[in-house]
């Protein structure tokens, strides 16, 4: 396989991240093991795997945010759309800006509804800030694209800390819009939700899929196969398999996704 | 089933016996407080008025105002702000939010935590030779201000470091992941959330710096001036100071004058941190998360 920037043929274009032998390591423990993964642009890929496999990781070194920690080290390649983020000269910033990241627990600013939604617009437009009625139709859009605009934009002023978890959690989606990512990573987008704040946020999702290319992980087998169009499973830092969702759910390929899809692994 | 024992009564009875014990405890520490206030009022009381604090003293310091040190008082510890809020500030913000976990931040730590426990004389000498013989500053405001603007700086730092921590570090995640650079994170996010904490550090500072004696005697502060300071290079008279020269140094003074010195400045700093409670509760209103 072909893993370097250069070399990017017609076919791997339709690729939103294609990974070569990635490996990574903690210090001294290596958290992933030769990681060769093509991911499809836009569908919604789900990622499934028992706790501690590697998901959360393979996700931070997609937006670069791993090496933050000064221990991390990674070797082998990983693109997005067509273009190595690990080559030299690769702004971070822009890098983060194409690529969204959604976390586990809603984490929106403690500022007002507004200013969450224009935050990462505002941060990567300095200088020539947008007019004020531009920046209005921005949240809106933002906000309508997230299914939030009804329940808010009467309060659009408040505090978003003051919005349910549901909210919350759409909000930090929406936040993520007007830059116009390409990519939107999700870990565990649901998983401090109750039950029907996940139904919500899964139909969010859902809609969102053809505009953005998605990544999700997700503890839900049910989830997974209710959401998703590609599934990889990975095992202690390895992939598994990957495969259309619906294959894996019904003929997994491996004896080891099998045991996890059915209970086994706990 | 559910009847009281024998044992119950006795645990109860102990446990009553040691909320007593903590409750006149407490009670014991804030008799110290009631009375210094208590003393300072009725003993001093009877001397403040609207001429005792803007007027000169007067008659070899036996009678007349405190205006020159209750002006001196607000040189200093304006200055002294002025040099240590920006450099501790900037500091704290160094430490807490780009400096990783190494010997360099450790020894740092340390040096901060040893500052803290310098006593204000050696403080002192150490502005002596510094500022007034070494840079030249002679005995003046800025020699004074610098000597305490240090020895409060750890005051500065700590306050500061540990309202930055308390921001969730969830926020810096969310605009990290945003792209935001170090700065755009901590310039709108953790500083207007850390601003209250940083404040109640600053006025804590106030009411040290507006008390000390030791480290301003030799270095700025003088026992009698009729001149009000003009800029940072004139001497001043000072409260503190002039608490310590009404009390011992001058003879013939009326009993009340040091009383009534002694109480505009604990009203001053008394002041201060109640504006920084009201402030602090204020501001907390303004947040949530
Ligand atoms: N910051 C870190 N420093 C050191 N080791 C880490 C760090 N983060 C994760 N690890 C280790 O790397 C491995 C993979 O962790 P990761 O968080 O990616 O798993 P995960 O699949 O997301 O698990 P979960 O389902 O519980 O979220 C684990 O063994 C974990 O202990
Ligand atoms: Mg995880």
């Amino acid at each position: 396989m072909n893993t370097s920037s250069q070399a990017i043929g017609n076919e791997q274009l339709d690729l939103a991240i294609q990974t070569g032998k990635l490996n990574l390591w903690y210090g001294t423990f290596q958290a992933l093991f030769d990681v060769d993964l093509d991911i499809k642009q836009g569908i919604i890929t789900s990622l499934i795997g028992p706790s501690g496999c590697g998901k959360s990781t393979f996700l931070r070194s997609i937006n670069r945010i791993n090496e933050r920690l000064g221990y991390v080290r990674i070797d082998g390649s990983i693109n997005v759309f067509g273009n190595n983020i690990y080559a030299p000269g690769v702004e971070l910033v822009q890098v983060r800006k194409q690529i969204g990241m959604v976390f586990q627990r809603p984490n929106p600013l403690p500022i007002s509804i507004r200013d969450n939604v224009l935050f990462g617009y505002n941060l990567h437009s300095e200088g020539k800030r947008a007019e004020r009625s531009e920046q209005d139709d921005i949240a809106e859009d933002a906000l309508r694209q997230v299914l939030l605009w009804d329940k808010v934009k009467d309060r659009l002023n408040s505090k978003a800390t003051e919005l349910s978890l549901e909210e919350q959690q759409k909000l930090c989606i929406a936040r993520l819009l007007p830059v116009k990512p390409g990519l939107l990573l999700m870990d565990e987008p649901c998983s401090a939700l109750d039950p029907k704040g996940t139904e919500a946020v899964e139909e969010l999702i859902w809609e969102l899929r053809g505009k953005y290319t998605i990544l999700i992980v997700t503890h839900n087998m049910a989830q997974a196969r209710r959401a998703s169009e590609e599934c990889i499973f990975m095992l202690m830092g390895k992939v598994v398999e990957h495969t259309a969702t619906e294959d894996m759910f019904v003929t997994p390929g491996k004896q080891e996704t099998a045991d996890y899809i059915e209970g086994r692994y706990g | 089933m559910f009847e009281t024992s024998e044992l119950n009564i006795k645990n109860q009875r102990v446990q009553r016996l040691f909320k007593i014990l903590f409750l006149l405890m407490t009670m014991l520490l804030i008799a110290p407080v009631l009375l210094i206030l208590g003393t300072l009022i009725v003993k001093g009381g009877s001397v403040i008025s609207i001429d005792f604090l803007f007027t000169s003293p007067t008659d070899g310091m036996t009678a007349g105002g405190i205006f020159p040190a209750l002006l001196g008082t607000v040189w200093l510890v304006a200055v002294a702000l002025l040099i240590s809020v920006p450099l501790g500030i900037a500091a704290a913000i160094y430490l807490s939010e780009y400096a990783g976990e190494n010997w360099f931040t450790r020894i740092i730590n340390l040096a901060i935590i040893n500052l803290a426990g310098v006593p204000s004389i050696v403080h002192a000498l150490f502005g002596v030779g510094a500022f007034v013989l070494f840079f030249k500053f002679g005995t003046s405001i800025l020699a004074a201000s610098l000597t305490l603007a240090i020895m409060t700086l750890p005051v500065v730092i700590v306050a500061t470091r540990e309202s930055l921590q308390a921001v969730p570090f969830a926020f810096r995640e969310a605009c990290w992941n945003m792209g935001a650079t170090r700065w755009q994170t901590i310039r709108r996010v953790v500083l207007p959330n850390a601003v209250s904490g940083i404040l109640t550090g600053v006025i804590l500072e106030v009411s040290r710096t507006a008390g000390e004696t030791a480290p301003i005697m030799f270095t700025g502060a003088v026992f009698f001036t009729p001149f009000l300071p003009q800029g940072i290079f004139d001497q001043t008279m000072a409260m503190s100071l002039h608490l310590f020269v009404v009390s011992t140094q001058v003879p013939g003074v009326p009993e009340n004058l040091p009383y009534g010195v002694a109480l505009v400045l604990i009203a001053m700093v008394l002041i201060m941190n109640s504006l920084s409670i009201a402030f602090r509760i204020y501001l907390r209103g303004k947040k949530k998360w």
